[in-house]
């Protein structure tokens, strides 16, 4: 029977290829291993070897064609003992395109005498033609079949987890999950990216660590190997930053009302019997409070950006980033706009503390539809944060300071202090994102709305 | 490129050496090697192979020994102590050319010679003590890119028990004894010091091993060595520990050693004293210092991908830290120049390194100990097979050993094996795919194992730890 010769993919990602050149012509004799033609893509130009044996019985694509679908037919090699002729006219048939329908029902008898050498069958299933050095297409992550790829261990660390290996990035052998993977995923790491990021294309690559370290004089530095907290870290950055169009907008708060009103509730404290008060609110309290309300308020910008479609989040669950040593974690202050300032206060200090103990569960960092940077209590005036998915807003809050302010024709003193509000443009638009903003100084200004 | 500059140098050709030159040529790389005594190393031609093979002998020798408990007769069996270290030494030998063929080979370019890094990229070579074979390069100046430092270790020298190659030996001496000595005394009972034991009693010499700490390989799992320590003592070596050698009088041909254990002191005369209380990394006389490379207690400080605080200067094997041995060092090197490459690979997980000691019975282990494993609060599942209940063990005449096996009770993970018996140095290697591929108890339960074999016993202990054995 004659065989097909198809436009080989030279890579995963190939879709098509221009043929350039001809090396056998028709009714010429080939062995496995001869090259029969060249194909060419913006990358690469390769060449199409002969699997079988046979002649070459037609060209179906010409020399110099653009643009060939991969696994079009570009060729018929008709097997030994065939009819060049008929393999030459069943080819026609084989493309379906320009062949009319009652040649195609011809083929099968045409090509009878290849079907009594069943040895030779099976070889139609294979490629008939194969590129030099063949790419293999091997995905990058975990298969996405049915099959999962990954370590018995892995499977039952990710049951007990209760994570789903299926979002796990692998990086054992070909892609397998490991149990490290798992470990990774379980502290907020390692997770796959979205299918459209995948997809996307490729990022510019970074100078590699040899041309950064040949910028120094050597000997004048060391290195320091990265933990798993850092690598988390810089990934995760790089992807919020390479994916998220973020934008900025800032509004300073007078905090004067707000700083009353927490020495007055500070104040009123009860005591316990080691005189310990049962609250002792942060500035930084008030602010998790208020972007939480204005989060309720502004409903529209409580969202997540996914390619499916927008998600619209209920409740606030405001994040709010910790540092700990070696580098920063997020634990989330779920459903904040239910929670009294008092309550949020002691969850939040529960939470630094197991975070800088590396206690937390991985739900009590993951997840969050917004979050709290505060660095005023280094003195920061302001900064803009950067946005730590799945949120589509983050809010950098610097320090609160006396200023000089015009109210009411008059300069005055007051103290402020300058929020900015980091935005997902996918997610939340300029004027969207200066409502929520609003919101949040309005709250922030009036503190007496927290309570309402 | 001149014939002295090079992408990838390797300082030392032993087992890590030789092989990262070959995977470094493998990956393109072009390689030298610098050697200054043997091509192989301590391991090829002092170490591992040539040990295994003086240890062979002293098994046939110990089953002609007992030729009649298998039905068979040996009369006036006997040896011949030069021919037993003649044979060792021939097998050093073909190793040692095979080294020298796969660095041909790999075209990988010997430098004979002692090497001293310069500065990072720059290293001089100069004459070494031994003549150095055709076909190499000779000393001078080399460039290279990357500079792999695979020196090994020596042994470790403790004050008063200096080795002086006549009466007190260092393995080297050991190796190649002129005559048998008719009692011994060796220092340390890791394992270069218990195989040492064995071998020398096996030919019939009166030995006692003395350890400073209370358990004799104190590396391995304690109900491991207590067992070995009977099967030892029931050979008739004797065996101290918790205990030191805190004198060494010398005489003509014979050492008297005081023995201290913390509450009595004893002395012993014995023929021959071997020293085998460690060994430590050959870190001097390489410009460390000059070039500002890190060690610490005899040893190059490294990051996971042998990488030391010097950009472009790595260090593997013995020299850049224990466990000090061959399969560590050839896998740390393939890692280290894989990295160089920009593969992306993984630090290995030294957890998973096997030991293996090949005295008899011989012992081999893997992952943590029981106590390891309680000592890190992990809850575990012991499971235990005696050699005395498996079919192949009995059929072999070879009933005495034990296969232990420890999972996490929680997730099911292997976390150590620990065997002692015949053969079992060739059945670890199991447990460590088993481990590597992240195999839980399941897995290892679902595995058919072959019968009759001794390896059934590691199917047989991991139903133990689960109380499902079945043949005990």
């Amino acid at each position: 029977m004659p065989t097909n010769i198809l436009m080989p993919a030279l890579s995963p990602t190939m879709e098509k290829g221009n043929l350039a050149k001809w090396v056998k012509k028709e009714g010429d004799k080939v062995a496995p291993g001869d090259v029969l033609a060249e194909i060419e893509t913006d990358k690469a130009t390769m060449e199409v070897e002969a699997v079988d044996e046979g002649t070459l019985a037609k060209i179906v694509v010409p020399e110099g064609t653009q643009d060939v679908p991969v696994n079009q037919i570009i060729a018929v090699l008709a097997g030994e003992g065939e009819d060049v002729k008929a393999a030459a006219s069943g080819a026609a048939a084989g493309t379906g395109q320009k062949a009319a329908p009652p040649k195609a029902e011809a083929k099968p008898a045409e090509a009878k005498p290849a079907e009594a050498r069943p040895a030779e069958a099976p070889k139609q299933a294979a490629p008939t033609a194969a590129p030099r050095s063949a790419p293999t297409p091997a995905p990058a992550a975990a298969p996405q079949g049915d099959k999962l790829f990954a370590s018995p261990l892995a499977k039952r660390l990710a049951k007990e987890g209760n994570i789903d290996l299926s979002r796990v990035q692998g990086t054992g052998p070909h892609g397998r999950v490991v149990a490290r993977d798992v470990e990774e995923a379980k502290s907020g790491g390692a997770q796959k990216k979205a299918p459209a990021a995948a997809g996307a294309a490729p990022l510019a690559q970074p100078p590699s660590d040899d041309k950064i370290m040949a910028l120094f004089e050597q000997g004048s530095y060391e290195v320091i190997p990265h933990d798993n907290i850092r690598k988390i870290i810089a990934r995760r950055l790089v992807e919020a930053k390479t994916t998220i169009p973020h934008f900025y907008l800032t509004v300073d708060c007078i905090i004067d009302n707000l700083l009353k009103a927490r020495e007055e509730i500070n104040g009123s404290a009860p005591k316990d019997k080691e005189g310990k008060p049962a609250w002792k609110l942060s500035v930084n309290d008030f602010v998790i409070k208020a972007l939480a309300l204005a989060l309720q308020r502004v409903p529209d910008a409580n969202v997540t950006w996914t390619e499916a479609g927008m998600l619209k989040h209920k409740h606030s669950d405001v994040g709010v980033a910790v540092s700990i040593p070696g580098g920063l974690i997020t634990p989330i202050v779920r459903r904040a706009e239910l929670k009294s300032l008092s309550v949020i206060s002691n969850e939040m200090k529960d939470l630094a503390g197991r975070a800088r103990a590396k206690k937390l569960r991985p739900e009590e960092f993951q997840g969050g539809t917004s979050a709290v940077s505060n660095l005023g209590m280094y003195g920061i005036r302001e900064f803009a944060a950067v946005i730590n998915p799945p949120h589509a807003t983050i809010l950098a809050v610097g320090a609160g300071e006396q200023r000089a302010i015009v109210r009411n024709d008059k300069v005055e003193a007051a103290t402020v202090m300058t929020t900015t509000l980091s935005t997902d443009h996918r997610a939340v638009d300029g004027v969207l994102g200066a409502r929520l903003l609003g919101a949040i100084k309005a709250i922030i200004e009036n503190p007496v709305m927290m309570v309402v | 490129m001149a014939d002295t500059a090079f992408d990838v140098l390797i300082i030392g050709s032993g087992p890590g050496g030789y092989v990262t030159a070959i995977r470094s040529a493998q990956l393109g790389f072009k390689t030298a090697i610098v050697e200054r005594d043997h091509l192989g190393g301590i391991c090829l031609n002092w170490g591992c192979i040539p040990t295994k093979a003086l240890l062979r002998s002293a098994e046939v020798f110990h089953y002609m020994q007992h030729a009649k408990d298998y039905g068979l007769t040996a009369e006036k069996v006997g040896y011949d102590a030069k021919a037993v270290v003649q044979r060792s030494r021939g097998v050093w030998k073909r190793l040692n050319d095979g080294v020298g063929f796969l660095m041909k080979k790999n075209k990988v370019s010997v430098i004979w010679g002692e090497a001293t890094i310069d500065a990072p990229g720059k290293v001089t070579v100069k004459t070494s003590r031994t003549e150095a074979p055709k076909g190499v390069l000779g000393p001078g100046a080399y460039q290279a890119k990357h500079i792999i430092i695979a020196t090994g270790a020596r042994p470790r020298v403790l004050p008063g028990l200096e080795p002086d190659k006549k009466l007190v030996w260092t393995y080297f001496e050991a190796m190649v004894p002129q005559t048998m000595p008719k009692s011994l005394l060796v220092v340390g009972s890791g394992a270069i010091g218990v195989e040492f034991a064995s071998f020398y009693r096996s030919f019939g010499a009166e030995v006692t091993v003395v350890e400073l700490l209370p358990q004799i390989l104190p590396v391995e799992d304690a109900e491991i060595a207590a067992f070995a320590r009977k099967a030892f003592e029931k050979q008739g070596i004797k065996i101290i520990t918790g205990a030191k050698v805190t004198k060494l009088e010398k005489k003509s041909d014979s050492v008297t050693a005081t023995i201290d254990d913390g509450k009595a002191t004893q002395s012993l005369t014995v023929e021959r004293v071997i020293s085998a209380v460690g060994v430590v990394g050959n870190v001097e006389n390489l410009g460390l210092e000059k070039v500002g490379v890190k060690t610490d207690r005899g040893v190059v400080v490294v990051d996971p991908l042998s990488r030391t605080n010097v950009p472009g200067i790595y260090a593997i094997g013995d020299v850049a830290g224990p466990p000090m041995l061959a399969h560590k060092a050839e896998h740390e090197g393939v890692i280290c120049v894989e990295a160089i490459k920009g593969l992306k690979v993984h630090p290995m997980d030294k957890n998973l390194i096997p030991g293996c000691t090949y005295c008899s019975p011989q012992i081999a282990s893997v992952g943590l100990t029981e106590q390891a494993a309680k000592e890190k609060k992990l809850d575990v599942r012991v499971g235990r097979f005696p050699f005395a209940a498996n079919g192949k063990a009995i059929a072999l005449g070879e009933d005495q050993g034990l296969v232990k096996v420890i999972f996490d009770k929680k997730t099911g993970q292997l976390l150590g094996a620990h065997m002692v018996g015949a053969e079992v140095t060739e059945l670890i290697q199991g447990y460590v795919v088993a481990m590597n591929l992240e195999t839980t108890e399941e897995e290892l339960m679902h595995t058919v194992f072959p019968h009759p074999t001794l390896s059934e016993m590691m199917k047989e202990s991991v139903l133990d730890a689960y109380g499902r054995v079945l043949n005990a």
